[in-house]
């Protein structure tokens, strides 16, 4: 079965080309969006909106934004990377920003990979493209806790 | 604390007055004891020549009536004087005709001449006094009176002024000394005081103690009050000396902490604009796009290329606000100098510029052990820019050769990059480096116009210079030194 991408996304517009994008790679995959870090952490954990959810099914990849409400990019990837069920699920960090800090702090918190999400849609799409064909198709994903 | 010793100036004291003393004294005793002994001189003469007369009168009638005896007589008598060594009477022809002698044991002795002018004459020769006079009676010469005396008395008086000479300047000696010791307590001791306090102010730099007056104001009192004055001033200009370095230090941190406010400003200012700025951007990229594809069959030819060009508005100020923030982070940075091998890093640029644009010949040459001072990844930058560029300028030709060396310009060593290209003209030299400055249109070479300002600003960061030289379609060099 297909596993989810969950991609962490304040910005409609931003998260209508990213689906775009997407789907003009035929990445079929369910994409759940959730528009702020504390709706990506309900998800990620079964609480609030997503109360109930079954937290050993974990997304394939989770597409991270950095500057979101709420809870900020870089408190949902601590707060991943600190509980166990949530360890060694794959963090992209896909954001506008470039700076060294950022850089820094992404990494430092364990995130697997940073990209900088481009102006020019056409490079946006070869960019979801690569992320499809590294993430969901040619990386080896963690063993799930129970499958 | 160790007291300066009073050697120095007490003996002068000392040694001034007695000299003084000592001289005077001297001078006094010397005319005295002179005057005295000219005296007693003229008057053992004058008492010899009276015992003389009285010996010559008393020998007249023996001479006269020839009787040596009673001559020899009256000059025995001549005992009671002391000094008279011997005497004797001599008849006009010069025979002797009586003696006496002090001592027992007489010599035989000369007569000397009396010269014919004078009646009596006398000299003093080999310690002794010479007398002789003619003895006149009822104004003819009759005879000669001889007296020979020592001189013991006088050389026993001046034995005794030197006594007391010797004594006296002893006791002017010690009374010297003894005031010399009530002086230096009033002139030297506040003098020795002041050199003692100055050295001791002038080794400790301890501007706060000052000397005690003496309160008697004569000089060494006004030089200790202007000396403790001196030190007042020292004391007040070092206070003042550190509260302006004081406040310079304030201010110094103050500026200091409002140049780190301002830089954190800019740098939350160059999150925003790296973030915030480019999200809209690619929403109009996206969707124009989105326009392009999914309503393409209901677009004319006009419609599609007013979207290209939305598109392309669009990258370009992208590739804008990436170049400004990158210009903004070379300003920021912090530069860390270190030795730094240029000719490798040219030739890691060059391998990229190489690797980035495989279909093209570009003959890099890059001199060897270049070496420089500076930031190794500012200076990356600056290569990467210039090289990047002349990659860029040259490749329309057919055949790109591009340079990297040392050189010597006006004197001084510069590194210069140099390529056979499109160049520039020289006319408008002065606006190569200014932010957004092209020379070339977009259409001709791509490019924003930020490269050289970024590579100015890096330059300028470590103190050198950059200039350019280039003529139209024959290539550009530009020359830098850091």
């Amino acid at each position: 079965m297909d596993k989810a991408i969950l991609l962490v996304e304040d910005n409609p517009d931003d998260e209508a080309l990213t689906l775009r994008a997407l789907k003009k790679n035929n990445i079929k995959n369910e994409v759940v969006i959730a528009h702020d870090g504390a709706e990506a952490l309900d998800y990620l954990f079964g609480t609030g909106k997503y109360a109930g959810r079954n937290t050993d099914v974990l997304p394939q990849v989770v597409l991270l934004d950095l500057k979101l409400p709420k809870v900020e990019g870089l408190e949902v990837l601590r707060r991943v990377r600190a509980d166990k069920r949530t360890k060694l699920l794959p963090v992209v960090i896909l954001t506008s920003s470039n700076e060294e800090q950022d850089r820094i702090d992404g990494y430092g918190l364990g995130a697997n990979s940073y990209v900088r999400k481009p102006v020019d849609f056409n490079q946006f799409i070869d960019a979801a493209r690569h992320l499809g064909l590294y993430w969901l198709i040619l990386n080896e994903p963690p063993p799930s806790r129970r499958s | 604390m160790p007291r300066i010793t009073h050697r120095s100036i007490t003996k002068k004291l000392t040694r001034m007055n007695m000299l003084v003393s000592g001289a005077a004294l001297c001078i006094a005793c010397v005319a005295f004891v002179a005057y005295d002994l000219v005296s007693f001189r003229q008057a053992m003469v004058y008492n010899l020549s009276i015992q003389a007369q009285m010996a010559g009168s008393n020998s007249v009638s023996p001479l006269l009536f020839n009787d040596p005896q009673a001559a020899e007589n009256t000059l025995s008598a001549l005992k009671a004087a002391p000094n008279v060594i011997s005497a004797g009477i001599y008849t006009l022809d010069g025979r002797p005709f009586a003696t006496y002698w002090r001592d027992r044991n007489g010599q035989g002795q000369m007569l000397p001449k009396v010269p014919a002018t004078q009646t009596e004459a006398h000299w003093f020769k080999d310690g002794q006094l010479v007398l002789v006079r003619t003895i006149v009676f009822e104004g003819k010469p009759t005879g000669t009176v001889y007296i020979r005396s020592d001189l013991r008395e006088m050389t026993h008086r001046l034995k005794r002024y030197a006594g007391i000479a010797a004594i006296v300047l002893s006791a002017s000696l010690i009374a010297a000394l003894l005031v010399a010791s009530i002086f230096q307590r009033a002139v030297a001791e506040p003098i020795v005081h002041l050199a003692e306090i100055a050295r001791t102010v002038s080794r400790e730099k301890s501007y706060g103690m000052r000397a005690t007056p003496t309160g008697k104001r004569d000089e060494p009192d006004i030089l200790i009050g202007a000396f403790n004055e001196m030190l007042g001033q020292i004391q007040e200009r070092d206070g003042a000396l550190q509260q302006a370095h004081d406040e310079l230090e304030r201010r110094v941190e103050e500026r200091t902490a409002q140049l780190a406010a301002a830089n954190k400003e800019l740098e939350a200012f160059s999150y925003s604009v790296s973030h915030d700025l480019r999200a809209p951007l690619r929403s109009i990229d996206g969707f124009s796009m989105a326009l392009l594809e999914d309503y393409a069959d209901r677009l004319d030819e006009e419609g599609k290329v007013h979207l290209q060009r939305i598109r392309a508005a669009t990258q370009r100020m992208g590739m804008l606000i990436d170049d400004l923030l990158n210009l903004s982070r070379m300003t920021r940075a912090e530069i860390r100098k270190e030795t730094v091998n240029l000719s490798s890093l040219a030739r890691s640029v060059a391998e990229g510029l190489q690797e980035a644009q495989p279909e093209r010949r570009i003959d890099f040459r890059i001199e060897d052990r270049l070496e420089a001072t500076a930031d190794p990844r500012l200076v990356r930058v600056v290569l990467e820019n210039l090289l990047g560029n002349a990659c860029k300028f040259t490749s329309k030709k057919t055949s790109a050769c591009i340079e990297f060396g040392k050189t010597r310009q006006n004197g001084n060593s510069a590194y210069f990059v140099r390529d056979n290209g499109a160049g520039f003209d020289p006319a408008y030299a002065n606006r190569l480096f200014g932010a957004f400055q092209r020379l070339h249109g977009a259409t001709e070479f791509p490019g924003t116009g930020i490269g050289l300002a970024t590579v100015q600003r890096i330059i300028h960061r470590h103190g050198g210079q950059i200039w350019a030289e280039g003529a139209v379609e024959k290539g550009a060099t530009f020359y830098f030194n850091l």
